[in-house]
């Protein structure tokens, strides 16, 4: 599962943009000049390969964004586990949660690797400093809600995942690809979970339109601002680490998705959304911008809760954190001890 | 910087898919001990199946080549040609060689 948020301009650092980079050494303009011949040719950069600061402070605060939603991502569907309609399902939904926690671990240590620490990342995230995907701001009011992250939140996910598959920061890479392959999984199971729901009463039927109608919007937000308003992109695209542009994963999304869509029996929530033959994709109605900065700012249906929650899995487990720290050091000092 | 001393330590795992090949390293994680990095190892890396033996290792044991360093480092091998089979031309005739 994951997150437009990929992206999210960090306020803290908006001033910074406009300020011109100090004059470099001649060392440094060498291994610029290096770094640049690297991305030029496709390859890869590796954690301890020179590379200039502003790029490790992008990735590092995408990759740990990125982490963050994963993490925030347990909680909405998390809400469902005991209230799963049947034994099989309960245990897809679990699978399906504990594989977003282990992507949340693939990513951290991604961005360990350029050297920050787990604990300031958390430390970002349980403070408020830190964005995650805004997705995850909304609630999850009725079990179609479940198959419906599968298929939409998930589907938009691979979309968008699938090319930093190909980002030129070698740890980001292969982590994506990790994730990549087990994310099918959690979009199967959505659709198929909503094709069981379609084929049951009018009562189901109308669960699952009633949560299609809801969750289309933010789904379609989750690739981001339109390239014409999103600032940091071209220098992404630049560095290797977007490959898509914004308005094209989303046109790209949106053409997957109608075909499914009929498929499976509901309407997409836009009077706007038919085929165009000229451009070769499907036209859409406007997204409200709006209410995606409200969002992210802050201000979604579930922000606060989302990350009280998430602060006090926290603090309520530091006791389980320092207690097996605590054995760990006595046994290592046993041992030592032993050997003397 | 938050202060890290209270940070359990980083392990980078190694995984051996089936048998007859080599651990492969495939990530790190933190665990407070070598079981537990096993463990947690196991849940974080092989849910389906991907592994038959796990290695962990302390990521602060490992010893690395410098990047910076690389050129001057791997220099001795590049000018040595007639190390690979291909260096020899062989006739037609002899077939595979």
């Amino acid at each position: 599962m994951y997150t437009q948020a990929l992206d999210l301009p960090d306020p803290a650092q908006r001033g910074l943009q406009a300020v011109p980079p100090p004059a470099a050494s001649v060392r440094e303009t060498e291994l610029q000049s290096h770094f640049d011949a690297k991305i030029d040719a496709d390859r890869k950069i590796e954690p301890r390969d020179w590379m200039p600061e502003a790029y490790r402070k992008t990735l590092v605060r995408q990759i740990s964004q990125h982490a963050h939603s994963e993490i925030v991502g347990m909680l909405p569907e998390g809400n469902w586990i005991s209230r799963a309609p049947s034994l099989k399902r309960k245990a897809i939904l679990l699978a399906k949660v504990q594989d977003e926690g282990g992507h949340g671990l693939y990513l951290y240590s991604a961005a360990e690797t350029l050297g920050v620490s787990r604990d300031e990342m958390l430390d970002a995230l349980h403070s408020g400093k830190a964005k995650y995907s805004s997705i995850f701001n909304y609630p999850t009011l009725s079990w179609a809600d479940v198959g419906v992250i599968g298929w939409l939140v998930d589907g938009a996910a691979i979309m968008n995942q699938v090319p930093i598959c190909r980002c030129s920061y070698g740890p980001y890479a292969r982590a994506m690809i990790r994730i990549c392959k087990e994310e099918s999984f959690h979009q199967r199971q959505g659709f198929e979970s909503l094709m069981t729901l379609m084929a049951g009463t009018t009562a189901q039927r109308d669960m699952v339109q009633e949560s299609v109608n809801r969750w289309w919007w933010p789904v379609l937000a989750m690739f981001g601002p339109p390239d014409a308003n999103s600032p940091h992109s071209a220098q992404g695209m630049r560095w290797g680490i977007k490959r898509i542009s914004n308005d094209d994963l989303r046109q790209k999304f949106i053409d997957a998705t109608v075909p499914q869509a009929k498929v499976l029996g509901v309407t997409l929530p836009d009077s706007d959304l038919k085929w165009n033959d000229e451009r070769g994709h499907y036209d859409y109605g406007a997204i409200d911008w709006d209410d995606f900065w409200a969002v992210v700012n802050g201000n979604g249906p579930c922000n606060k809760e989302r990350l009280a929650t998430r602060v006090k899995a926290h603090e309520d487990g530091q006791w389980v954190r320092d207690a097996a720290l605590a054995h760990a050091r006595k046994q290592q000092a046993r041992q030592l001890k032993e050997a003397a | 910087m938050s202060d890290i001393s209270n940070e359990w330590p980083l392990w980078e795992v190694f995984v051996r898919s089936k048998q007859g090949l080599e651990h492969k390293h495939c990530g790190s994680l933190h665990a407070a001990d070598a079981q537990q990095a096993l463990q947690m190892a196991r849940d974080v890396y092989t849910r389906r199946m991907e592994g038959v033996s796990i290695w962990v290792v302390p990521s602060a044991s490992i010893t690395a080549s410098e990047p910076a360093e690389k050129e001057e480092f791997f220099e001795p091998a590049t000018d040595k040609i007639y190390r690979h089979p291909s260096f020899y031309a062989i006739p037609d005739e002899v077939g595979h060689m």
